[in-house]
């Protein structure tokens, strides 16, 4: 596995399986309120983590500082470090772009390019100069991303005809196909229905065999039945991070325990 | 008891009533600002179709459409409207050439480029820049566009048509980049995310997500630009001189059709002779051609929208 930069810091070696990301006393502002406070936290390779929280505690803005898309809001400042397999992807010498080809994102509202299935698919590679076999990458995407059975026949159709949960599972293939280590996923089924949801559900379960998929729900059931591992936010603090199983059956915090068991506010 | 009340209170009272007829009588007066535009622009079509019918029984169509000599005010008089096409085509292609890749590219740095505060400043001058009356371009082109043209190429004529393409060109560059940059700016931001998302640069995503998507708007600008380097008339008649000419050199003096329209309105050519109703049939060649014109342009829109929304 190559790093972003030549100055490579040392893996640590844990006993669990070794962390992809680690943020290390990140504060993220939007202006002067801080939208991340102090949060540290590690996410292991090869397993799910959910962040969840109340609306507003910030989960989208830790997870954009992920793969740097908060770049792209003015007057974010962020201070700590986040490092990836051990080295900061916030130092100058980092090539935002090229962070963002490892770690893909999904968004919460399906958004394909206008352009055939095929297209959307073999965007990213071909952008990045993969050309070869770009059939079979395309192919092998869609097949990972569990839609290759309802598109195979029109490829070449636009990508807008397909349903909502199509849509969506379309972008998560065009995720893949960028062979990224770490996908980010922020509330990917809300604007699904309960089948599309359950399906999408199915594929992280594949996925997590190959890639660490980190997740932000607001959906309980959801974190529960999909997540290894669960971060809880509030205001912009981490309340609670550990198994998934611990934090909804045994928590530690109080909050956390109002919060997952639905008596919060 | 209370039905009763009900249905009294529905019934028009007398306030109601004079209330309904204030209401249908501004209906009727919108109605009849409706009807008198579409009049307006039906009667000019009638009008025009009907000098230009008035034309043809004198001159032959096809003498007047593949005729390459357009003398119609001198003898031997001869009505070939071909020159007078081929000028306000060299005006076009010369504008264009012009307004339409650095409109474009002003465009795309407004967009995907500036910064909110360089855009809040340059989005108004590009709308002031549009409002420029066309004389001002005129007199732009002959006194400093020329000048500088016969400085690098000795054999330029006072009126030519490099000149009055460059200042059409310029004159429609604001309207080109303001509407383009509005068709990539109408592009959600949340298909740019996506791209920036999968490891794409800026130019990537300008490029090969915003562009195509915003394809039909840029397209239409373009054609818009066209259709009015075509119809304009105070640069060119002013620049590019009146000599009906098919030529490939742009800096010869030609006459394009609104140029030439200018002219006999404004000469002392008789109502009603052969001579005067040419204009007509100019106008209605000029009609036809920019009729045409946004005609494809709204096809090839609806095939776009076809495959991108
Ligand atoms: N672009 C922005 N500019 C200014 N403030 C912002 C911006 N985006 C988010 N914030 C603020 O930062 C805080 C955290 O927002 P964030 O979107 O990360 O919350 P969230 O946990 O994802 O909420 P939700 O569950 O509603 O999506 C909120 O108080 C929000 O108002
Ligand atoms: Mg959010």
């Amino acid at each position: 596995m190559n790093t972003l930069t030549k100055s490579e810091a040392p893996i640590s070696s844990t006993q669990q399986p070794r962390p992809v990301l680690e943020v290390v006393e990140v504060t993220i502002r939007y202006g002067e309120k801080p939208a991340i406070n102090k949060v540290s936290l590690s996410i292991p390779q090869h397993r799910i983590t959910a962040i969840i929280g109340p609306s507003g505690c910030g989960k989208s803005t830790l997870l954009r500082a992920f793969n740097r898309m908060n770049d792209f809001i003015p007057n974010v400042k962020m201070e700590g470090q986040i490092l990836y397999m051990g080295s900061d992807i916030y130092v100058r010498e980092v090539d935002p772009v090229e962070v963002r080809r490892r770690i893909g994102m999904v968004f919460q509202k399906p958004n394909p390019f206008p352009k055939s299935i095929f297209q959307n698919v073999a965007w990213g590679p071909s952008i990045n100069g993969f050309t070869r076999n770009l059939e079979a990458r395309v192919e092998q995407s869609l097949r990972r991303a569990a839609l290759w059975e309802e598109v195979n026949d029109r490829l070449h159709e636009s990508a807008l005809a397909l349903s909502g949960g199509q849509q969506q599972r379309l972008c998560i293939a065009r995720a893949l196909a960028m062979e990224p280590d770490v996908i980010l996923m922020d509330e990917p089924c809300s604007a699904l229905d309960p089948v599309s949801t359950a399906r999408i559900e199915d594929l992280m379960f594949e996925l997590k065999e190959r890639y660490t998929i980190v997740i932000v729900t607001h959906n309980m059931q959801q974190a529960a039945r999909v997540s290894n591992l669960t971060a809880f936010l509030e205001n912009g603090s981490l309340v609670e991070f550990g198994e998934t199983d611990q934090v909804f059956t045994r928590p530690r915090n109080k909050r956390t325990e109002e919060y997952v068991t639905g008596r919060f506010g | 008891m209370p039905q009763a009340s009900t249905a009294k209170s529905l019934q028009a009272g007398a306030s109601t009533r004079k209330y309904r007829t204030r209401e249908e009588l501004i209906r009727f007066v919108l109605f009849l600002c409706a009807f008198l535009s579409v009049l307006t622009t039906l009667s000019i079509i009638a009008i025009l179709a009907w000098e230009a019918y008035s034309f043809f029984r004198e001159v032959g169509v096809f003498d007047f459409l593949a005729g390459t000599r357009w003398t119609p005010l001198l003898e031997p008089r001869s009505f070939g409207v071909l020159p007078l096409v081929a000028g306000t085509l060299q005006i076009v292609v010369g504008a264009s050439l012009i307004a339409i890749p650095v409109g474009l590219a002003s465009a795309i740095y407004l967009a995907e480029f500036a910064s909110s505060q360089v855009r809040r400043v340059l989005k108004p001058v590009l709308e002031i820049l549009a409002g420029i009356p066309t004389v001002v371009y005129g007199y732009f082109a002959l006194t400093f566009v020329t000048p500088l043209i016969a400085g690098i190429f000795p054999s330029t004529q006072i009126f030519n048509a490099a000149s009055a393409s460059i200042v059409v060109g310029i004159m429609v560059l604001p309207m080109t980049a303001s509407l383009c940059d509005d068709a990539l700016r109408a592009v959600p931001e949340s298909l740019r995310q996506g791209a920036f998302a999968l490891g794409a640069t800026q130019f990537e995503v300008t490029l090969r997500v915003v562009l195509p998507a915003a394809l039909s708007g840029v397209m239409a600008s373009f054609v818009l630009a066209a259709s009015r380097a075509i119809g304009e008339t105070m640069a060119v008649t002013l620049a590019a001189g009146a000599t009906p000419r098919m030529t490939l050199d742009p800096l010869q003096s030609i006459q394009t059709m609104t140029a030439y329209i200018v002219q006999v309105s404004l000469g002392d050519t008789p109502v009603g002779t052969v001579e005067y109703q040419t204009i007509f049939a100019v106008a209605a060649l000029l009609f036809t051609i920019t009729l045409g014109m946004n005609i494809i342009a709204q096809r090839v829109l609806a095939r776009f929208r076809e495959v991108y929304e």
